[in-house]
């Protein structure tokens, strides 16, 4: 597996995708830092990009990576190797590579800021933390979407709906649940439901990490009882990798069934 | 050797093959023959694992090949389209696939053999359709197992190629590989096998030796015995 996963990952940095994303995420958390001058808003900003955009990416380079490697699959597939070996391989060399454009990307302007002597490195690691584990839930996603559709069309279809539907629709129907059933009491069902949604988990996390949840009135309240308490954060990470781990069970079952 | 034992199966309602037994005999070249869609590559396919038949097992030597995949260390394979990734250069994936496989190789003496020394450098999408062949031959027989598996060897080879090819087949045979083949140049066919298995309708319709075939449709001619196989089943 490791070495597939090294010619997977290899085979990703060498390409142009990767280094415009690292530039893109390098370039804004520059321009960031200049423009704010500071490393705590710097990071509530940052955090509404990462949330939706690395999400986008991952579905995007997953599928995508796997259609366009395809070819190089059905070789491997031959070879006196086990099929998981192939998938997990390819996964991980997708996941870590979009994932290391992000650390690097956003690391290094902020480490050049001062960050290590700032008093925000806890916070600037969970943004971190976040948008790995968004790049692995999201490139999990896509292979599962890539491997059940052969048509890539579809595919592509499929893996941009899902996005969508959890980065926008999801907390649109959100809202409008709560606004409808305002009379009654929402708490449980709004700590629930956030659950189910990484984007949103993520975005909670990192939310009241920063202090800002007064912003948040009386939910907010809430929400800083259970999230803002060390059980809320294990919690919500142990979610996080639930959302990892569930996607890539199913993506080796279906890989172990699939004819190529 | 090899053992299919009734062997089944279906794409959704298509039912490809309906029932295969078949023996391959250690040390002997079997031609795998049919029409075109008669699932001679999908056989193939299920025998390697990247297919699983809806019933049936198969037997390489003594262990079942569901589920398993070290049966394979001792399989080298020639698929019949050569895809290759596109972005990656000829001495690239040789590489790759010796450090993957971690076996024995004898890439250099094939690559001289099929003089590749030159396209070493270029990329696999900017070759012809006869040299990425030649890579694909390279790259399956470059670990020399005692199992060959070729489909459609010859598809894109020029005649000086396809001699070199059979010349290189007949010294494997003389080492006693077991060597499985499927192609429809019938006088490639002919040159190399010992034993013809021709499918039919998801069936093995015929299993016997060239002489057998010819004795049994009475025709002389090994292409126009076929071709009478071809007739009286769909008459």
């Amino acid at each position: 597996m490791l070495k597939i996963l090294k010619y997977s990952f290899f085979d990703l940095v060498r390409s142009r995708w990767s280094y415009v994303y690292f530039l893109f995420y390098l370039l804004l958390s520059s321009v960031l830092l200049f423009l704010n001058n500071d490393l705590s808003n710097t990071i509530i900003t940052l955090l509404n990009v990462v949330i939706v955009l690395v999400p986008l990416i991952g579905t995007i380079f997953g599928v995508m990576y796997y259609y366009d490697s395809q070819e190089f699959t059905e070789l491997l597939l031959a070879q006196p190797i086990k099929r998981r070996s192939i998938f997990l391989g390819q996964f991980l060399g997708v996941a870590t590579s979009l994932s290391l454009s992000v650390l690097l990307g956003l690391g290094i302007p902020f480490a050049l800021y001062g960050l290590f002597e700032s008093n925000v490195i806890f916070d600037f690691l969970i943004l971190i933390v976040v948008a790995v584990f968004l790049s692995f839930i999201f490139s999990a996603l896509a292979f599962n979407i890539a491997l059940s559709n052969t048509n890539k069309i579809k595919g592509f279809g499929y893996a941009i709906l899902l996005w969508l539907f959890l980065a926008v629709i999801y907390d649109g129907t959100f809202l409008i649940a709560l606004i409808y059933f305002q009379e009654y009491p929402l708490d449980q069902f709004t700590l629930i439901a956030t659950l189910f949604n990484p984007i949103d988990l993520s975005r909670i996390l990192i939310l009241l990490k920063l202090d800002i949840s007064a912003l948040l009135g009386y939910t907010g309240a809430i929400f800083k009882d259970f999230f803002g308490t060390l059980t809320g954060s294990l919690v919500s990470l142990g979610v996080l990798a639930v959302w990892v781990v569930l996607p890539l069970w199913r993506m080796l079952c279906i890989a172990n069934k699939k004819d190529f | 050797m090899v053992e299919f034992k009734d062997i089944h199966k279906n794409f959704g309602k298509n039912e490809v093959l309906t029932g295969i037994n078949l023996k391959i005999q250690k040390g002997k070249t079997t031609a795998i023959l049919g029409p075109n869609g008669s699932g001679k590559t999908t056989l193939i396919k299920i025998l390697l694992g990247m297919c699983h038949s809806s019933k049936g097992d198969i037997l390489v030597g003594e262990s079942n090949t569901r589920n398993n995949w070290s049966y394979r260390k001792n399989i080298d394979y020639l698929p019949q389209i050569a895809n290759f990734p596109g972005n990656i250069k000829v001495k690239e994936i040789i590489a790759m696939i010796k450090d993957l496989r971690h076996q024995k190789t004898r890439d250099t003496e094939l690559i001289d053999y099929f003089e590749l020394e030159p396209y070493l450098n270029t990329k696999l999408s900017h070759l012809s359709g006869g040299y990425k062949q030649k890579v694909n031959l390279v790259l399956s027989l470059m670990f020399d197992s005692p199992f060959v598996i070729l489909d459609e060897p010859t598809s894109g080879l020029d005649p000086l190629s396809l001699i070199k090819l059979k010349d290189l087949l007949k010294k494997e045979q003389d080492n006693g590989k077991t060597i499985l083949i499927t192609s429809h140049i019938m006088s490639f066919v002919e040159e190399i096998s010992d034993h013809i298995s021709f499918i039919l309708d998801g069936k093995v319709y015929f299993d016997g030796s060239i002489d057998d075939l010819k004795s049994n449709t009475g025709e002389t001619d090994f292409e126009y015995a076929i071709a009478n196989l071809l007739k009286h089943n769909h008459a």
